[in-house]
């Protein structure tokens, strides 16, 4: 029981990193229709935001000291970070060890940004061309994006640890203990995807959305400018994707390809979940994060090996041919 | 001539000429020359051209004529790579056995997971070869590892049965690849004043067999088959509503380009005997796909130019540092000179690849056709002289 | 006996009936039009005779075998050739692709690799696209690209596509929808060419009261997705239930 209960735990963290970055995806491709190949870019970006944050708030300046020598018996240099020296030493350690939750205010203007940038810079002009072609000039733009990261700040991936206190485990049911940081991360996407599901719901800006997934054109033809409400939509996909960046560091180290090795299956996650729901692509990320956690215990994997690796292939394949629409799909979404 | 229209010979000959031709072409700089750097006529290099171009020559029947986007063919590739060295492993080192199994075994994978795939359309037809592909290319690295070696890959050894052949040399050194006793790294060097040049044979094996797949290529355009692929591109109902099936004609596709895969991927494994699971990885699909829009999809040319320009550039790129763009731009003042190569550092040397994406982004925004097309506007821009036939000129069966 | 032979077709969508009880019978060589207000379930019974769509209830014969259950290329096989209402022709291709690509699927079946072979090397095919293109005056065009093509010709192309297949039975999904009159006298009359000059029964699907008088040897009307009346133009005009059933519609809208 334990056991199962374990396995379903580590499925969550995963699973919620897969439930936040289809969730944008559909975002994205249920309001533009754009299927979009750099989504996997902006989650990795978004690991980035935390990084430079860190990398900010470690600014030093150095001071000698001269009552102390280094091993060479020079006097020694003492890098003093600034937040320290302007805060004092408690509040400035305190800020630098929280860098990780911190980089979430400091993201998300900067996703926002960029979101929007890449729907009036590029996105916009594909609205009206194939989806192969939109396939490919945002595969193009992932592939710049993940070099742009890479030559700022190498190929290696950089930890970014979570702060002191949430960085043990923590004993969440009895019996059970679990790493902190997990559960901070599983509570987070719940919130976050809460937030997006209540903003759809509940204001007016997400019933015109919500409207204009079912059916562009009438709402066009209410007299609505639903393509300045798509570019916002954009802006709010790309900082979900990034928010799932942020947090993700303290679990996997960020490195620039990173990206790339979630977006794969982040779409097959949203074709589980049924290309254009919004609901499907959340339920199937979590479902897809804790089947890939189940497959990846001992007994599983001496039964049948290397399910571990193919397991989320295996059931999108499946999925794919037995029930297109995907769980939750809409008739008539791309077919 | 060889069946074909006046044009597509044309151009089979021009291609024949280059190929044939490239280590001259190829290597135009003198040895000692500060520009010798920029030589493309080593062995290595040449093999890569062609190899990939006929990848990419397969990959365009499927994408360039049906238009279904697959982002799985790296795992044929692959696929033919394995097989190759295994028929390496236990037959013999001649070649042809194994080029001709890695077709065999790449056709008959791509046909299975072809027919699956193509139940689908558009981008679940992507989306499900690339699951293909990174299921095959997760199960190469793990559960295969006896067939595959896993993360190691697949290299012949000195006890290799090899039934047909040796399982060692004379001296006690493993035996090299061949066709037929004639070396595939056997090379002959011409010193011509200040040039030399590089003849090698599997350079040439290779480049033989791309000439055959570009002339088969050109056959499957210009054939009823390949007018059916662009009609399934153009428009499937009223494909069904003039009572043909387009299923088996997109499968035959998906197949043959399947097969071309699976050559490419026997040559490579022929050229240097081993095969790695990072072969089957998508993005390694994605750079065929790079490949055929760059060049021009739907044209018989593009992806050989493609494949050129990318493996080319990809050698060149790579080798520029800091310390040549310095020489480059020495006769500036010094502010200015390390400003330029501050600017082309990011794009140059390990950035090769943020120059590739950046091209490919051009394209597929302003020059959907690719190369080809970016040719025939600039033909056109120079040939304006008779613009009433243009109509009339364009329509031959097609490009 | 005739050669589509319609036996109490249902179909529902949902909770609407969009077809029940519908009887038709098209004679061998004539021309059958169909009318009827708009949402009397036109299309769909079209729909249903191509395989597109499998009705709930009845049957449908074509030369003595059903249809129902087959795909859309297997009907075409049988001998049935559909124009749209909107041209489906292969637009990126030359207007003699476009022709050569029913002539294959007639001599070839419905799937046949020839992938050797230069599609201009079959001059049998090539002579019997040319001619058929002459038929309808667009031989001039047989290089075109048929993208930049007006409405009227790509029509023209289609039922060209649709006619060199040699079909028994010609579906018309209101082939001048949407044309100016000069272009709907044009196909009226290339129709009644069609028509007079081959074997081959017509079944068509209009609006335009003109077009269909002109050419109909026997008319349906279909209302509420049920026939009201059957029989010659000349009754059908001034039919009572005819007229309930456009003034019905007018009075609504």
């Amino acid at each position: 029981m334990d056991a199962i209960l374990l396995q379903i735990l580590n499925g969550l963290d995963k699973g919620s990193a897969y439930a936040l970055i289809a969730l944008g995806l559909t975002l994205i491709f249920g309001t533009l229709g754009v299927v979009n190949f750099a989504h996997g870019a902006l989650f990795m970006i978004g690991a980035f935001c935390s990084v430079t944050l860190q990398r900010i708030l470690n600014l030093s300046f150095e001071t000698v000291d001269p009552t102390r020598t280094d091993f060479l018996g020079n006097p020694a240099v003492i890098k003093t970070p600034y937040v320290i020296d302007w805060f004092g030493e408690s509040t400035g350690a305190a800020i630098i060890d929280w860098s990780v939750p911190l980089a979430i205010l400091f993201a998300i203007p900067i996703m926002l940004v960029i979101g929007y940038v890449m729907e009036r810079g590029l996105i916009k002009h594909f609205y009206k061309r194939p989806h192969a072609d939109q396939i490919l000039v945002t595969f193009g733009l992932a592939i710049v994006l993940q070099e742009i990261i890479k030559a700022f700040y190498g190929a290696n991936p950089i930890q970014t640890p979570a702060p002191e206190a949430l960085s043990g485990v923590v004993e969440v049911l009895p019996g059970i203990l679990y790493p902190a940081w997990r559960v901070v991360y599983f509570c987070f996407s719940l919130v976050v995807i809460g937030a997006v599901f209540a903003f759809l719901q509940f204001t007016t800006f997400g019933m015109v959305v919500r409207a204009g997934m079912a059916d562009r054109e009438t709402v066009g033809l209410l007299g609505i400018d639903i393509d300045k409400r798509f570019t916002l939509m954009f802006g709010i996909a790309a900082g979900v994707a990034g928010l799932a960046g942020v947090m993700y560091g303290p679990i996997n180290a960020p490195n620039y390809h990173m990206g790339m090795d979630f977006l794969v299956l982040s779409f097959v996650v949203v074709v589980v979940g049924g290309m254009g729901s919004l609901p499907g692509a959340v339920a199937a990320g979590f479902l897809l994060g804790i089947l890939e956690s189940f497959a990846s215990m001992t007994w599983v994997i001496d039964l049948i090996p290397g399910i571990n690796q193919i397991i989320i292939y295996l059931v999108a394949i499946i999925i794919l041919l037995v029930r297109p629409r995907g769980l939750l799909g809409r008739k008539g979404v791309m077919e | 001539m060889f069946g074909l229209q006046k044009k597509d010979t044309n151009l089979l000959l021009i291609v024949i000429a280059l190929t044939m031709l490239a280590p001259f072409i190829l290597n135009p700089f003198p040895t000692d020359s500060g520009l010798a750097q920029f030589n493309a006529g080593y062995p290595d290099l040449m093999q890569r051209f062609v190899i990939f171009g006929i990848f990419a020559i397969g990959f365009n029947i499927l994408f360039g004529l049906t238009g279904y986007l697959s982002f799985g063919h790296a795992a044929f590739l692959g696929v033919g790579s394995y097989s190759a060295v295994w028929m390496f492993k236990l037959l013999s080192m001649n070649i042809l056995p194994a080029i001709i199994l890695s077709v065999v075994i790449a056709g008959l994978f791509s046909l299975l997971i072809g027919w699956i795939s193509l139940r689908r359309t558009g981008i679940y037809f992507s989306i499900l070869t690339l699951a293909f592909a990174q299921m095959s290319f997760a199960l190469a690295y793990s559960v295969l590892t006896p067939i595959t070696n896993g993360e190691t890959g697949l290299q012949i050894t000195l006890d290799d049965p090899r039934i047909l052949g040796i399982s060692q040399t004379a001296d006690g050194s493993i035996p090299v690849t061949n066709l037929f006793g004639m070396e595939m790294r056997a090379t002959t060097d011409l010193a011509l004043g200040a040039w030399s040049f590089t003849f090698s044979m599997g350079y040439y094996v290779c480049a033989v067999l791309m000439i055959l797949a570009f002339y088969m290529s050109i056959r499957i355009f210009r054939s009823p088959f390949g007018m059916m692929l662009r009609a399934i591109k153009s428009n499937q109902t009223r494909m069904n509503y003039t009572g043909l099936n387009p299923k088996p004609y997109t499968l035959a596709a998906f197949v043959i380009s399947g097969m071309y895969a699976g050559l490419a991927g026997g040559l490579m494994a022929s050229m240097d005997p081993l095969a790695g699971a990072e072969r089957m990885q998508w993005t390694a699909s994605g750079e065929v796909v790079l490949m055929t829009i760059l060049g021009g999809a739907g044209t018989l040319i593009g992806p050989v130019l493609g494949a050129g320009m990318i493996k080319y550039f990809e050698n060149i790129f790579s080798k520029i540092n800091d310390n040549v763009l310095h020489t480059w731009f020495s006769f500036m003042p010094d502010g200015l000179e390390n400003l330029m190569v501050g600017i082309l550092h990011p794009f140059v040397g390990k950035g090769w690849h943020l120059t590739l994406g950046i091209i490919f982004m051009l394209v597929v925004a302003f020059l959907p056709g690719g190369l080809v097309e970016g040719g025939q506007r600039i033909g056109r821009m120079f040939g304006r002289k008779k613009p009433t036939d243009d109509t009339s000129a364009k329509t031959e069966p097609a490009e | 006996m005739g050669i589509l032979e319609v036996k109490d077709v249902g179909k529902r969508f949902g909770g609407l009936k969009a077809l029940s009880d519908v009887n038709l019978s098209v004679a061998e060589n004539t021309c059958h039009a169909i009318i009827g207000p708009n949402g009397a379930g036109k299309s769909t019974l079209l729909n249903c005779l191509v395989g597109k769509l499998i009705p709930d209830t009845g049957s449908v014969m074509f030369d003595g075998q059903s249809v129902l259950g087959r795909s859309p290329h297997e009907i075409n096989q049988m001998g049935i050739s559909r124009v749209f209402q909107t041209p489906e022709i292969f637009s990126d291709l030359s207007v003699m692709e476009n022709m050569m690509i029913p002539l294959f699927a007639r001599r070839d079946g419905a799937y046949r690799l020839h992938a050797y072979h230069s599609v201009l090397s079959e001059a049998e095919l090539v002579t019997k696209a040319e001619q058929m293109l002459a038929d309808v005056n667009m031989l001039d065009k047989r290089n075109m690209h048929t993208a930049s093509m007006s409405r009227g010709d790509k029509r023209r192309l289609e039922m060209a596509m649709c006619l060199i297949q040699e079909p028994k039975l010609l579906l018309l999904d209101e082939p001048t929808a949407g044309m100016a009159r000069a272009d709907t006298n044009n196909t009226i009359d290339l129709l009644k060419q069609i028509k007079d000059s081959r074997n081959i029964t017509i079944a068509i699907i209009e609006h335009d009261m003109h077009v269909v008088f002109s050419l109909a040897d026997r008319i349906t009307v279909l209302a509420q997705g049920t026939p009201l009346v059957e029989d010659v133009p000349e009754k059908i005009k001034g039919h009572p239930k005819v007229k309930e059933a456009y003034l019905g519609e007018t009075a609504h809208a």
